[in-house]
């Protein structure tokens, strides 16, 4: 067996730092990180920037981890396997929240809807798999953002169109409306994508923890807020929902 | 009337699983155990019936302590169970006397023919609804007491009693004997117009009558379960596919139902009055609820769906999940001309051959992995379609819609192109576990849980939908393809072969 290669383990380690809480960081940070040169630090990142798993952020000119690495390790779920998984537990939320569930996975920067559930009211509604959503505008968009903070980054890099007045569109704000969804492990929408049309969504984790998809319920304003904030009963429902199907793919080991 | 749930059992062909449900027929904790299949011989399965009471014990407690809830908050249990499996045991000691005989088991082939040529299969039919066929029980019976030294007499003393797994079950939670009218009639025993057991039957398959359970309703209260779940009345028994038929609430005559698993089985209701069937049909009992009376149904029973899926994944290797055939196929337009008959050990509805192999029909040096997997997935779809011209022609008016369930419902591609092949909605119920809801359905108008049937079409939902898109002419073309299809598959056997 051959010994280990040095460079290759210096560039995991450089990924790895780079996929932790601060997630961008200058080449003398990482140096100091990790006890190198900096020289030595900014050879590794020239060849994985050239082959696309880490990139550097223009403004500050900081490190962050690339689009590459980052479709490798979210297009690992199969979606049609997504959705055999999640069948009964998506069924489940849409008869306690009497609202349609859709699950979402990310796909070119938009939300690729994987699996819907009707409405339980029998009214007249048509199947939308196969159908893309723009995720600035979605809870299913920000639940998947929040987690791939990259091309969240990648996505601001265009204008964030507008649908409605409420749309987010500044930069800024969506960025820091991304970390109130990571920390609290829900996303909702308010009329910003149709008037009068919300939306709840929550994470689904495989069992490597990585979000390869979301899970959530849409319908009038008027049936999933309260004064103005998604109903927590509703919310409840989405998070059991997304944790159930968490825990099928083995995110949980309970 | 105390619990605020119901509990159901799917006893089924690989596993014992519970399901508990609310007054909306909300799934509210599930357990699953699956069971040791044995392969004695080729062509032999059997089943260690101590294994199954056992599993189905251990999965409702599991199902229960999962919810956080006791035998205290059930209104009643009810029991959907794989039909014809055949278990015979000792009345006094309880003990089975052998394992029990599977659905899938073909030990009896030369016991059937027999039959067949004294009986006639016509007058089978007349009196059963059914063709003698290894599948259903009464021959299982027959091969049991004609194997076992001394079972016949103790049969005929009453010391050894028949059941199929809902008798067992029942049998061994509340002590009493009994069988529900759905399992009886899947016996090649019971008489399907009076639905009692039939003197000729009996004693041209030779089965004593001491032996046979009590025929009773799908819906009623057997009894109560004793320890270690005591006090909960058992409520219900059903055939798998008579209760998926409950689940999706199919109690108008002309309303049908196709659950799509390893194989698939559409029922259709055809009412008060039996149909016999001129297309390679089964007629069977659709279901008896206290409320109700006998309702019938027609029958078609597909061997191999899902099955040629997970062939396709074990023996072929180009998937590695099920779920993956879906995105392999969606990497073609359409099947490149490729047709998948598999006949895998004959064809079953609405052709009964059991001289067909399968075949891959249309090849050229332009077909690659993903026709072939659509023309895998497209096999489900064209099978129902033949199902569903004999249900049609039979039947006399023709489906407008079709509920579907089961595991490959979760396959959108072959659901849009079933709906596509049939040419009329395909359209998937908010709880697809149909069979153990069926299960639950009738345990709870046996206790008042549901006052009638019109509440639990209340709880029918529609989840999904797919409406056909395809043009007709092009449907047509591909249909006329799938039956030379079918027409090379069939006859492949020889005399001089082995199976």
């Amino acid at each position: 067996m051959p010994g280990r290669i040095q460079s290759i383990e210096r560039a995991a380690a450089i990924l790895r730092l780079l996929s932790g809480r601060t997630r961008r960081l200058a080449v003398a940070e990482l140096a100091g990180e990790l006890g190198l040169p900096k020289g030595t630090v900014y050879g590794i990142l020239r060849t994985l920037q050239l082959v696309g798993f880490v990139e550097q952020d223009s403004e500050s000119g900081k490190y962050q981890l690339g689009p590459a690495l980052l479709h490798m390790g979210s297009s690992y779920l199969d979606g049609n396997e997504l959705r055999t998984r999640a069948l009964n537990w998506a069924d489940g939320l849409a008869a306690r929240s009497g609202e349609s569930v859709r699950i979402g996975t990310l796909h070119e920067n938009q939300v690729l809807i994987v699996h819907h559930v009707f409405r339980p009211d029998d009214s007249r509604q048509a199947l939308e798999v196969g159908t893309l959503m723009p995720s600035h505008a979605t809870a299913l968009g920000k639940a998947l953002l929040a987690h791939h903070l990259y091309i969240a980054a990648e996505l601001a890099a265009d204008a964030l169109v507008s649908y409605t007045a409420a749309t987010v569109t500044d930069v800024h704000s969506f960025r820091q409306e991304l970390e109130m969804v990571a920390q609290r492990g829900w996303a909702s929408e308010l009329g910003e994508l149709f008037q009068g049309s919300a939306s709840i969504a929550a994470p689904i984790e495989d069992r490597r923890q990585v979000t390869v998809g979301a899970i959530g319920i849409a319908g009038p304003i008027e049936r999933l807020c309260d004064n103005g904030r998604p109903r927590a009963e509703l919310v409840n429902y989405v998070m059991e929902a997304a944790r159930a199907v968490s825990r099928e793919l083995g995110a949980i080991p309970w | 009337m105390d619990g605020r749930y119901i509990a159901s059992v799917d006893q089924g062909t690989a596993s014992s699983r519970c399901f508990v449900f609310d007054n909306g027929a909300r799934i509210v904790s599930m357990a699953q155990q699956e069971h040791r299949q044995h392969f004695p011989r080729p062509g032999w399965v059997e089943h260690d019936p101590e294994e199954i009471w056992r599993h189905v014990l251990s999965v409702i407690s599991v199902a229960l302590q999962k919810a956080e809830l006791s035998t205290g908050d059930l209104c009643a249990l009810g029991i959907a169970n794989q039909r014809e499996t055949t278990v015979l045991w000792d009345r006094r000691t309880g003990a089975p006397v052998h394992n029990a005989i599977n659905w899938q088991d073909t030990r009896t082939d030369r016991v059937c023919r027999e039959l067949a040529r004294e009986f006639g299969q016509d007058r089978f039919r007349e009196k059963t609804g059914l063709p003698v066929t290894t599948y259903f029980s009464g021959p299982k019976v027959r091969w049991l007491l004609d194997h076992i030294p001394g079972l016949r007499e103790r049969a005929e003393n009453g010391e050894v009693l028949f059941g199929t797994m809902d008798s067992w079950l029942i049998w061994n939670m509340c002590g009493r004997h009994v069988t529900d009218v759905t399992n009886a009639s899947r016996t090649l025993l019971m008489n399907i117009h009076t639905l009692e057991w039939d003197r000729d039957l009996l004693d041209v398959i030779g089965v004593p009558a001491a032996m046979l359970p009590e025929i009773r309703p799908s819906s009623e209260v057997y009894g109560e379960t004793g320890s270690p779940l005591a006090g909960v009345p058992v409520a219900s028994a059903l055939g798998d596919q008579h209760a998926a038929l409950v689940g999706q609430t199919c109690f108008e005559p002309g309303e049908a139902k196709c659950t799509f698993g390893t194989g698939s089985f559409l029922v259709l209701n055809t009412g008060p009055r039996p149909v016999v069937s001129n297309s390679g049909l089964l007629t069977t009992l659709a279901y008896k609820l206290d409320s109700t009376g006998a309702v019938y149904g027609l029958e078609g029973s597909i061997a191999n769906t899902g099955a040629l899926v997970q062939w396709f994944r074990d023996n072929i290797g180009l998937i590695g999940s099920a779920p993956e055939i879906e995105t392999l196929a969606l990497t073609v337009e359409d099947n490149g001309g490729c047709y998948f008959v598999p006949a895998f050990s004959g064809l079953f509805a609405p052709h009964w051959r059991s001289d067909a192999r399968g075949v891959i029909a249309g090849l050229t040096s332009y077909i690659n992995k993903g026709h072939l997997a659509r023309a895998v997935l497209e096999a489900t779809a064209w099978q129902t379609r033949e199902v569903v011209d004999a249900m049609n022609a039979d039947y006399g008016s023709n489906l407008s819609e079709l509920k579907v369930d089961g595991g490959m419902t979760a396959d959108n591609l072959l659901m849009q192109f079933l709906a596509d092949v049939i040419g009329v909605p395909a359209t998937r119920p908010i709880v697809s576990e149909t069979v153990s809801l069926g299960a639950a359905y009738s345990a709870g108008l046996a206790v008042g849980f549901w006052p009638d049937i019109a509440s639990l079409k209340h709880n029918w939902h529609k989840a999904a939908e797919w409406v056909p898109k395809m043009d007709p002419a092009e449907r047509d073309r591909g249909y006329r393809k799938w039956k030379k299809a079918v027409s090379r598959a069939i006859d492949w056997l020889d005399d001089d072969d082995d199976d």
